[in-house]
């Protein structure tokens, strides 16, 4: 080191703060251009980048490369897919199929799966969209750290263009299929413990729906009905729905009180206790999820 | 069927539904200092509620399982609740609860006040996806409460709202993707060679795959990815990049929240994992634990390397964070019974100890004006000598004095290293050592320079009643674990014991 002063009067330096940085750096970097010992982590992944570009993408197709040669090996060494012997025909997935419609009520076997005998972690996945929704929000949603006059000033144009009729064949278009979209998803939602679809799928349909109109509508035509105080409200109550449904459930079951909800005639639309709520509340939250996405990605608000 | 219905252990459900409820209805109060009283009064309760389940499990010595719904264990979620896990809940709630306490000055100047109350969504839907995490017996429903945690901890670095707080949190994002991802995948293939998502009937499953010796390779690949996704998540050494990115530009509550507690959150669940699924021979027979010994002995030395280049305080705690979580990979990765304990201890030492440090930290760097270099926080200690006190308990405990926390579980490190022999034996001594000497080398120079007494006049920053009181309560909380450890130690090995007597 170039540094003659002594240990002590380099440690009270350091302790004294000034001059360190200015050390700090010259003995990083004087260390770094004499010798770089192997497997010393001395050489950042910016200064490999910009130096050395070639190095970099072959290190990345090589680590790739591999990845994928392992995961491959681990696939052949896997079962086959639907090969009786395999471990998951066990017991574990007899019991769905053969007693699933009597102990859930529904005749689409997902649906009993998620939303009864695994509910809590659907509880867990429909919160991870109400997180994302809030995350997304915190990030994007427009406030006076987060503005600038560039964004204003597009906001304006774009209202200026959604005003106008330019686009007749997207608004005529749109304003036939958005209600039919949305429809199908309700009945997709609805259906969930019927037929294959439920909350998750029905949610995402109605989500596109509602974004559908929103594109060719313009966003001010959508705040009309649905602004932030509708997403949350939705999301909040439908979650909390969830929340005490399954809170009940989950406390009957686990102390063997009894008092379970009754399931109905399987094949009705009005039965298999919990589920049909459930997938309406799980639906409602998916839905909101989409189009919040979409609001705050394009315009910062809903 | 006759069945006792012991309201006691319904208290793991109600924590975490409580929790998850909390943070569900935080949306509709815009006031954040509401939402801060609701999230306070949750975690209190919770904390309040989860001693006496500890008082409970540990006088009838027992471990329950508690159903998830109306049906029993490989088709239903289930919850396991052990010493173990009741003293886990115990310790997440008092840390969370008094970094908040401490911190909310720090939360309500920096974030705006509309978002104010999003902040305390995400910190309810933290503490609930940890208590989940400690709780839960089933893989998948572990995976579903990380990625809970993962988007929680990207929004509490976020919430500052700043440049340099979104490339944090863009690092954090990455590593933290790349981390589940692996998890995701190794939980995929663990179920196509087990055909079980719970951890008991897992445990069957693999102690005859390894009897029988079919699906080796797969299982050796599931063992690796789960442990390095976990490892990614908890900043363990090579993966650890993203840590002083994200600590040094957000709120010191959220480092202190995510250096204390989330990063502890996937160590606890790897621990489990070893535990209920694993078991330890496996690990050592895959070298799994090898793996873990190395890279943990690497991280203990190599983060204090980095925090002894570092002059920005906060970035200084961030790499500290990484030797630890060092220590606490090597305990596991030593593959005995006693270096499982003295890991779990370090958990607890490193989770009370570092959350101190950074509201300390934060407390210090509003006092210099925002300024967080080592030089511009010359006498700090003096502006606010309570935080100034906590400061040095908490840099004292990090370096391994007696009558700290950090002694104990560097005490028992040593013990659990003895019981090996040759070259782990050397290596386990000579990083604790070297690391303990790194600690001092740049916890000592920030103690000094913090109380140093400036040349001009200082001006007293105000502290408030509650800010005091949870330093003391810090200060406390780190000498009980510091000089009142047997207890504390009785109850984990209490829980060791239980959580390897199932099955």
């Amino acid at each position: 080191m170039s540094d003659n002063r002594s240990f002590w009067q380099r440690l009270k330096g350091w302790i004294d703060g000034d001059e360190v940085i200015i050390d700090a750096d010259k003995y990083i970097s004087t260390r770094e251009r004499k010798e770089i010992a192997p497997g010393e982590k001395r050489v950042s992944v910016e200064h490999v980048r910009s130096n050395n570009p070639t190095l970099y993408r072959v290190l990345c197709v090589g680590i790739t490369l591999c990845f994928i040669v392992v995961m491959l090996m681990v696939v052949m060494d896997l079962p086959m897919f639907g090969d009786p012997g395999s471990p998951t025909n066990n017991e574990v997935a007899a019991r769905y199929l053969e007693s699933g419609i009597e102990e859930t009520g529904a005749i689409n076997f997902v649906a009993g799966m998620i939303l009864d005998y695994r509910a809590f972690d659907t509880f867990g996945e429909s919160n991870v969209l109400f997180m994302a929704v809030v995350a997304v929000l915190m990030l994007l949603q427009r406030d006076k750290k987060n503005i600038s006059a560039v964004e204003d000033k597009e906001m304006a144009e774009d209202e200026v263009f959604d005003g106008q009729d330019s686009k007749i064949i997207l608004k005529k278009g749109a304003k036939c299929l958005a209600p039919i979209v949305i429809l199908y998803g309700i009945y997709v939602v609805l259906n969930g413990h019927l037929s294959p679809g439920g909350g998750f799928s029905g949610g995402s349909i109605i989500g596109a729906g509602l974004i559908l109109y929103a594109a060719a509508n313009g966003h001010k035509k959508m705040q009309t009905f649905f602004t932030v105080k509708t997403l949350t409200i939705t999301s909040v109550c439908c979650l909390l729905t969830y929340c005490g449904c399954k809170s009940y459930s989950f406390f009957t079951g686990a102390n063997h009180v009894g008092w379970e909800v009754p399931k109905g005639t399987p094949g009705d639309i009005l039965s298999s206790g919990f589920i049909l709520p459930l997938n309406i509340c799980v639906g409602l939250v998916v839905a909101c999820t989409m189009y919040g996405f979409y609001a705050l990605f394009t315009k910062g608000e809903i | 069927m006759e069945h006792h219905v012991n309201f006691v252990h319904n208290i793991p459900f109600f924590s975490i539904f409580f929790a998850m409820f909390c943070g569900i209805i935080t949306p509709l109060i815009k006031n954040g200092r509401i939402a801060r009283r609701l999230h306070g009064f949750m975690v209190l309760l919770v904390g309040i509620l989860s001693v006496v389940l500890l008082v409970n499990v540990v006088q009838d010595q027992e471990t329950y399982t508690f159903m998830m719904g109306h049906f029993p264990a490989p088709w239903g979620n289930e919850l396991r609740i052990g010493p173990l896990e009741a003293l886990l809940a115990v310790m997440v709630s008092v840390v969370m609860f008094l970094t908040i306490t401490a911190g909310s000055d720090v939360i309500f100047k920096e974030i705006v006040p509309e978002k104010q109350n999003f902040y305390f969504i995400m910190l309810n839907a933290t503490f609930g996806a940890m208590l989940a995490m400690t709780y839960t017996n089933d893989i998948f429903t572990g995976y579903v409460f990380i990625e809970i945690l993962t988007i929680a901890s990207c929004t509490l670095i976020l919430a500052k709202g700043t440049k340099q707080a979104i490339v944090g949190t863009t690092h954090y994002l990455v590593f933290g993707c790349v981390g589940s991802g692996l998890f995701l995948l190794g939980v995929c293939i663990l179920y196509g060679i087990t055909g079980q998502l719970l951890f008991p009937q897992m445990k069957e499953g693999i102690a005859l795959l390894m009897a029988t010796g079919d699906y080796h390779f797969a299982l050796m690949i599931v063992v690796s990815l789960m442990f390095v996704g976990l490892g990614i998540k908890s900043a363990l050494f090579p993966f650890h990049s993203a840590l002083p990115t994200a600590y040094g530009s957000t709120l010191t509550t959220s480092s202190g929240i995510l250096s204390g507690l989330v990063l502890k959150a996937y160590i606890i669940l790897a621990i489990k994992l070893v535990f209920e699924v694993f078991t330890v021979e496996t690990l050592v027979e895959l070298k799994i634990a090898d793996v873990m010994f190395v890279l943990g002995v690497l991280g203990m030395v190599m983060g204090s390397v980095y925090a002894v280049h570092e002059s920005r305080m906060k970035r200084m705690l961030a790499y500290s964070s990484v030797a630890q979580i060092g220590y606490i990979f090597m305990g596991i990765g030593l593959g005995s019974v006693a270096g499982m304990l003295a890991a779990i201890f370090h958990v607890f030492a490193h989770a009370v100890t570092k959350s101190m440090l950074f509201v300390c930290c934060g407390s210090f760097v509003e006092g210099a004006g925002g300024k967080e270099q080592l030089e511009n926080l010359k006498g700090a200690a003096h502006r606010n000598p309570l935080a100034g006190i906590a400061f040095t308990v908490g840099a004292l405990s990090m370096i391994g004095v007696p009558l700290f926390a950090g002694f104990i579980s560097k005490l028992y490190f040593a013990t659990a290293a003895l019981e090996m022999t040759g070259l782990r034996l050397v290596l386990v001594l000579a990083a604790l050592a070297i690391s303990m000497i790194l600690n001092a080398m740049y916890f000592l120079p920030s103690v000094i320079a913090i109380w140093t007494r400036p040349k001009e006049e200082v001006q007293k920053t105000q502290i408030s009643p509650l800010f005091a009181l949870a330093m003391v309560l810090f200060i406390v909380v780190n000498l009980v674990l510091g000089i009142g450890y047997r207890p504390i130690i009785d109850v984990m090995e209490l829980g060791i014991e239980l959580i390897q007597m199932t099955l």
